[in-house]
């Protein structure tokens, strides 16, 4: 199962030419998802041969070549595609999510950072009315250990399990990963750091808590607009399954902003210590540490067997 | 990015919204001369980035020229909340009538944004919704759709503001639209004796995001007040300085973070946050370094990584030949993790410089780092 993404999961990666786009679609073949097609107008027709191992799927030819589409309509008409990761740079970005909404895809995924907020208010509108989810931007993508990897997440820190992860912050993602690889991952969603993004830590705790290869989700906040506060409330009355959180920013001062652009305590609005307190008030249990966090969770799943 | 007062005064201005005559300066002398200009009486305000300079002392009406010049002589240099006041503005007076609060700022949770407006202008809007919650209307904006003058005749009609004011508030979208504003605040917008409706007082927020299409705010806009955090800048390193002790280097906004929190957790303050991103480069290294070093409160540095898409040999090989041009004064621990975590660490001990050790985990290097900050 897992959420949003699977093995069955056919993805396109606008932005694949590119510098980044080359080495993380590389990265996302090797950690075996099927990517069947980058987007790129000016190179359509052509393909990339990247140097990845021919076992990694059953996809019949070679899957290190990847066809290169004009279009996003072009590659999901070609390929059935239902992903797209966009790597496009931040100039640009806003064309290329509204052109995989346009198209239908059902997931963009945007890793891009930097992107004008009015541009992402625009794309992620258009978005939400046309049917499709955004996943970001400014963020790491998602996993689904084992079966798919759509972003830059690294896929062997960690193996497919329990555990559910949503998170504002990339680095951290991995360090839980990490710390937790012997349970390991049903999905890892890292939502990003901007102040809008397309997919809440809300849309994820509904998400895993449907999700039955899901038994734990680990829940990671930081500083800046009250998205945990409104995760709390969400968890009170709708999630049953044990919450582990955490929250990084207890340091950070008023008025700066902490290298993601949402990191930002506005006047007493945003606080770190206002979200883990509202996190425990929905009785879940929060880490002072990324270490501790990780004990916490495997407390409780040794608890509840 | 905040703007002064000046600066929104002058977007507010070139997008047809009527504000008081003004002018800027940083001469006391000069400030003469514009109050002679503006008629003589004149209101002297104090150009800071932050909020209550009025109980601050820092606007005040000044009756003619020779008061102005007297007055914008108190008012430069002062000090409010920290921050320095290195320009005033002179306004011409308005004879107020009613005093209006109009908004429009990001609504994270909705992903839009939203219009704020009362009549009940002139105070913290904060205050006013605390207080008086159903004299603050707030009013979604459609995206796609904007602020037309029917929905600024919704707006104003939630408020209960005249309906001079939606021409005002048509043009205040403009700005926040055309100038990739998070926020645009107009507080008073007030009406005159005579029925004008002027913006009084402003305040625009910036989106730092799109300073690729938004050419006329420069890079010295950027106003690091730090001569550290200027020298960060000018090296492309996301750094904020911090009243601490240890300094931190790591790599993504989330982890440094909680970098600093762990380390305040083990007793000492964190000097500063500095994310190296994904290309931990011996120059980004050397950089980072030689930024925290010239930190006179340093007493040791914590470089946190985790080897997720950077491998932690390539980290490590970063701080060996950082050390080769940038001469460590005070000790380093490092912690890697992650991708090829051995070999980092490896490459580290081969090295083997006598102010560098290694913790096998982020809560223990932090308490490591804490404890030499102690005994430096």
């Amino acid at each position: 199962m897992a959420i949003y993404l699977t093995k069955e999961s056919k993805v396109l990666v606008q932005g694949m030419t590119g510098g980044e786009g080359m080495k993380h679609t590389r990265r996302m073949l090797a950690a075996g998802t099927d990517v069947v097609g980058g987007v790129n107008p000016r190179k359509a027709g052509q393909t990339v041969d990247f140097d990845v191992p021919q076992c990694l799927k059953g996809l019949g030819g070679d899957p290190s070549a990847v066809p290169v589409f004009g279009t996003v309509a072009e590659g999901m008409a070609a390929t059935g595609a239902d992903v797209s990761v966009v790597f496009v740079p931040p100039a640009f970005a806003k064309a290329a999510v509204l052109e995989a909404a346009d198209a239908g895809i059902g997931l963009a995924v945007v890793i891009t950072e930097g992107i004008p907020v009015h541009d992402s208010v625009a794309f992620a509108a258009y978005a939400r009315a046309r049917g499709t989810r955004i996943i970001g931007p400014n963020c790491p993508g998602l996993i689904t250990p084992g079966q798919s990897n759509a972003g830059i997440i690294p896929a062997d820190i960690t193996k497919p399990g329990r555990i559910g992860l949503v998170s504002k912050s990339g680095t951290l993602t991995y360090q839980l990963m990490y710390e937790l690889r012997d349970i390991g991952f049903s999905t890892c969603v890292g939502i990003g750091g901007d102040p809008v993004v397309g997919t809440s830590h809300i849309d994820c705790l509904g998400a895993f808590q449907d999700d039955p290869d899901t038994e734990l989700v680990v829940l990671i906040g930081e500083i800046g607009g009250d998205a945990e506060e409104r995760a709390a409330a969400y968890i009170r009355e709708h999630v049953t399954k044990p919450v582990v959180g955490y929250i990084a920013g207890f340091t950070a001062p008023e008025g700066r902003t902490m290298g993601h652009a949402g990191a930002i305590v506005s006047g007493s609005a945003g606080t770190a210590r206002a979200k883990q307190e509202a996190l425990e008030a929905a009785g879940v249990r929060v880490g002072s540490t990324p270490t501790e966090t990780a004990r916490l969770v495997l407390e409780l799943l040794e608890a509840g067997g | 990015m905040d703007l002064y007062e000046h600066q929104a005064r002058e977007l507010f201005e070139e997008h047809g919204i009527v504000v008081p005559r003004a002018e800027v300066t940083d001469s006391p002398k000069e400030a003469r001369e514009i109050a002679r200009r503006l008629g003589g009486r004149v209101v002297v305000k104090a150009q800071v980035k932050t909020g209550g300079r009025g109980k601050a002392g820092g606007v005040k009406l000044a009756a003619d020229p020779a008061a102005a010049e007297l007055t914008a002589r108190q008012i430069l240099g002062m000090d409010i909340k920290g921050h320095a006041v290195g320009k005033v503005m002179l306004a011409q007076p308005v004879d107020i009538e009613s005093e209006f609060y109009v908004s429009y700022v990001l609504d994270r949770a909705a992903g839009g944004f939203l219009a704020i407006a009362s009549a009940e202008g002139g105070m913290e809007i904060e205050e006013v919704a605390a207080t008086r919650p159903e004299a603050v209307a707030r009013v979604r904006i459609d995206p796609a759709v904007g602020v037309t003058s029917a929905k600024a005749q919704e707006i104003a009609a939630a408020a209960g503001l005249p309906p001079q004011t939606v021409d005002v508030l048509v043009r205040l979208w403009q700005v926040l639209v055309r100038e990739d504003a998070l926020l645009v605040e107009v507080n008073p917008l007030v009406r005159t004796e005579e029925g004008r409706i002027l913006a009084l007082d402003g305040k625009v927020t910036l989106d730092d995001n799109a300073r690729f299409r938004q050419a006329r705010w420069g890079a010295d806009e950027a106003g690091h007040s730090d001569p550290l955090e200027a020298a960060a800048a000018a090296k492309g390193l996301n750094y904020v300085r911090l009243d601490g002790e240890v300094g931190i280097i790591g790599n993504g906004a989330g982890l440094v973070m909680s970098t600093l929190d762990v380390v305040a957790g083990c007793g000492a303050r964190p000097a500063n946050f500095l994310d190296i991103g994904g290309g931990a480069s011996a120059q980004i290294m050397a950089d980072g370094l030689s930024v925290i070093l010239s930190d006179p409160s340093v007493k040791s540095v914590f470089v946190n990584v985790f080897g997720g898409i950077t491998a932690c040999d390539t980290v490590a090989d970063g701080i060996v030949r950082a050390l080769e041009t940038v001469r460590l004064t005070r000790p380093l621990v490092v912690r890697l993790d992650g991708n090829n975590a051995a070999r980092g660490r490896a490459i580290l001990d081969g090295r083997a410089h006598p102010l560098v050790e290694q913790a096998a985990t982020m809560d223990g290097a932090a308490r490591r780092a804490a404890e030499l900050a102690h005994t430096a």
